[in-house]
């Protein structure tokens, strides 16, 4: 057809830009009254129910108890104050999820390659054993057969008569600051900036001289000399509040939850099963070339591994890593199915039953794991762009 | 002159070959790697042997109530008396042959299909999108003259599979317009697409089951009595179509600029492009990721207990209720998660077929 025949509407049918813009606010507009729909039926169906909608409900008092608060919280604290102490037991369990399972990815990574056989074995039938089995199942694994074998308070465990296992949970002694306890930290804050010194220090003279410095061994020295000899010098400022037996269950010191454990426990073993792929895949992409040179240049196995496999191991591992910490957190929301009170169980669940403002307390839920995503992402990015070889 | 005779080579020596030398090889190359060796034995036999004698030596085959679980083993008695309900729920008993029929159609599918010998595909994979959906719906919900079972009465590993299969088929279609609009070159287009995707990825299964349990009813006039599984089955669909579309994406730009650049040259249209020339070389790339969204769609559909749908975890949680039978979680749970195991362990290693079997060389 003859460009030239066509009419003014036929031709504007035919122009590219023409046609995407139509068509993308065809889509706006589509979109738009899907959205205004939504929120005039959810407008109608609220007053119909009588519910009033907005966040007012978050300083009303909560009137319900929470079994493990990490700041000041009871009954009479308002439903806002719940949302804190949920999201701090969810970082919590992610915080401590994501250290175990590292290190015992890490482990089960590098024993997929070993020389030895039966750990390689061994290692593969744990990573296909417990990759294929649905966590929530682990948890209640944990939760329902593993714990349940433990003894009641009266015959707890007991170590050292101050650390006591039982089916309630684990009891530890708990640090309680005395006089000059500010002091101490200070002591610690400085030990902490002594070392970021000295690694910043030590780089640099590897980068200006060559010669190497044993910075993680001086780091941990330097730490754990202030943390032993700055307690006695400054006149030891904590003394431990021991766990009691009293009545049918212990009191004072620090009270771990069964929940807490078993959650622990699933997330990091789960998890442990992808990091250790991620490990093993990771030192697996270095070139075989990269160890041959090493041997060539004479750089040992131990410098081998921590100078040149694992620097650049890192850089295809860190990326599917971060996912996997990120589906760690939001796993963690599991824990509403053993009564954990993270932030799901204890703000979209308890909460949102006292209260019943379901949009707006969802709605909060999903922001939360929302930021806490965009945030890894964007860290995720900014070390893509870090770490990534630059081509010439 | 004497010719030259070479004297047959010696054996190597028997603690280089063999049983042996494997051994020396692989097991004790070095004090710390025999040191390794022995430990890894020790804990293999202290764990193993008293499981094996629990699960299977001193276990409880046979019997009809746990009176006959004298043995101080495993009492599978508890899992053959309900066997029945943790792999169909409620459904009624006189109509087991619907979800069984269902289901043998299913694997037949599944085998034409996914066996490479068996010829005819495309009929096959039209029949299975097409006809096989309404057929697999009207033998498990009813009518058309067969009693309708609502799906409250649907439980156990029947549901586990019917949420896994129809959230992986919905997902898919989804999935591709979803990646197909974030790679658009309409900035409106793209924008919804990265939000839709992005928002779904970013939390957690557990909270958009409580929203579709909770919410969902909030946004239909009058459809606050939807159905349950509906419901579940919405929030499940979203999720899984974003995670499907960015297994789709990673297909896409697996593909070289020349595809796109060569169907644009022979004038192809946008649609045209895409189904003629880039998605069914894409779908390679994308089978074996489609294949592990499966997989951890199907481990996820396990969550469903939390908004009170008995799916096989479901069943078993409640029959550990009964007072009848207290006290045996281990076995429940050891049952259910061989179930789990059993589908997700073959389904990963046929991914692992199918990538060797699709890998055309031409991997970067």
């Amino acid at each position: 057809m003859n460009p030239n025949n066509r009419n003014g509407l036929s031709r504007l049918f035919y122009n590219p830009t023409a046609r995407s813009l139509f068509f993308q606010a065809l889509i706006l507009g589509l979109l738009l009254y899907f959205v205004m729909t939504i929120v005039g039926n959810v407008m109608t169906n609220l007053h119909q129910r009588g519910i009033s909608t907005g966040f007012g409900f978050l300083s009303q008092p909560a009137g319900f108890g929470i079994s493990q608060t990490l700041i000041e919280y009871n009954e009479t604290f308002s439903f806002g104050r719940t949302f804190f102490v949920g999201l701090l037991n969810t970082l919590l369990v992610s915080f401590l999820g994501v250290i175990a399972a590292t290190f015992l990815g890490v482990i089960i990574g590098i024993s997929r390659i070993s020389p030895n056989w039966m750990l390689r074995k061994i290692s593969m039938v744990y990573v296909e054993i417990l990759r294929n089995i649905p966590l929530l199942l682990q948890i209640f694994f944990w939760y329902y057969v593993v714990l349940q074998t433990l003894p009641r308070p009266r015959d707890s465990l007991s170590f050292g008569e101050s650390i006591f296992i039982n089916i309630r949970g684990v009891f530890l002694p708990k640090p309680v600051p005395d006089a000059g306890f500010s002091f101490y930290v200070a002591l610690l804050v400085a030990s902490v900036v002594a070392v970021v010194a000295l690694t910043i220090w030590a780089k640099r003279r590897m980068r200006d001289t060559g010669q190497q410095f044993p910075v993680f061994w001086t780091s941990i020295a330097i730490l754990l000399g202030t943390a032993v000899i700055g307690f006695f010098i400054t006149g030891r400022p904590m003394v431990l509040d021991y766990p009691e037996l009293r009545g049918l269950n212990f009191r004072g010191g620090i009270t771990i939850l069964p929940e807490l454990i078993a959650l622990w426990f699933a997330l990091t073993i789960y998890t442990s099963t992808y990091i250790g792929e991620i490990v093993r895949s990771g030192i697996e992409s270095v070139s075989h070339g990269q160890t041959e040179a090493c041997r060539a240049l004479g750089i040992n196995e131990g410098q081998r591994m921590k100078l040149v496999i694992l620097p650049q191991a890192m850089r295809v591992m860190i990326p599917p890593m971060t996912s996997q910490y990120l589906n760690l957190t939001k796993n963690s929301s599991l824990a509403t199915a053993i009564g954990y009170p993270d932030l799901v169980s204890v703000f979209a669940g308890t909460t949102l039953n006292q209260t019943g403002q379901a949009i707006e307390i969802i709605s909060m839920t999903m922001m939360v794991y929302l930021t806490i995503s965009i945030l890894v992402s964007m860290f995720m990015n900014w070390f893509n762009r870090r770490v990534a070889l630059v081509e010439r | 002159m004497s010719e030259f005779i070479p004297k047959p080579a010696r054996p190597a020596p028997a603690t280089e070959i063999g049983v042996i030398g494997w051994a020396r090889k692989n097991l004790f190359s070095s004090i710390p790697n025999a040191a390794i060796t022995l430990l890894t034995v020790y804990v293999l036999w202290s764990v193993l042997v008293p499981f094996l004698s629990w699960a299977f030596v001193n276990a409880d085959w046979v019997g009809s109530t746990r009176a006959d679980c004298t043995s101080g083993g495993a009492c599978w008695v508890f899992i053959s008396v309900r066997f029945n309900l943790f792999m169909y729920g409620f459904y009624p008993e006189d109509s087991y042959w619907r979800p069984n029929l269902t289901f043998i159609l299913l694997i037949g599918f599944l085998i034409w299909l996914s066996i490479p010998r068996i010829p005819f595909k495309k009929i096959g994979a039209i029949l299975a999108l097409t006809v096989y959906p309404v057929l697999a719906y009207v033998l498990l919900y009813g009518g058309f003259g067969l009693e309708v079972i609502p799906t409250h009465r649907w439980g156990g590993l029947m549901l586990t599979l019917v949420l896994a299969l129809i959230g992986i088929v919905v997902a898919i279609p989804i999935g591709v317009i979803l990646a197909l609009g974030r790679r658009s070159e309409m900035p409106v287009v793209r924008m919804v697409c990265v939000i839709f995707i992005e928002f779904w990825r970013g939390v957690p299964l557990i909270t958009i089951l409580f929203m579709a349990s909770v919410m969902l009813p909030l946004f239909f006039v009058g459809g606050t009595d939807a159905d349950k599984l509906m419901r579940a089955l919405i929030g499940i669909v979203m999720f899984q179509s974003a995670y499907m579309a960015e297994v789709v994406r990673g297909g896409l730009q697996a593909l070289s600029k020349g595809q796109f650049e060569g169907a644009d040259a022979l004038g192809l249209s946008y649609w045209q492009k895409m189904f003629l020339v880039v998605l069914p070389q894409a779908m390679k790339i994308m089978i074996p990721g489609i294949v592990n969204t499966l997989i951890s769609l199907f481990k996820d559909t396990s969550l469903i207990v939390i908004i009170g749908l008995l799916d096989i975890l479901g069943m078993v949680g409640q029959a550990l209720a009964d007072p009848a039978w207290l006290g045996y979680p281990a076995e429940g749970y050891l049952f259910v998660a061989f179930t789990f195991w059993i589908f997700c362990f073959s389904m990963s290693r046929y991914s692992i077929y199918l990538e060797n079997k699709l890998n055309t060389g031409h991997k970067r």
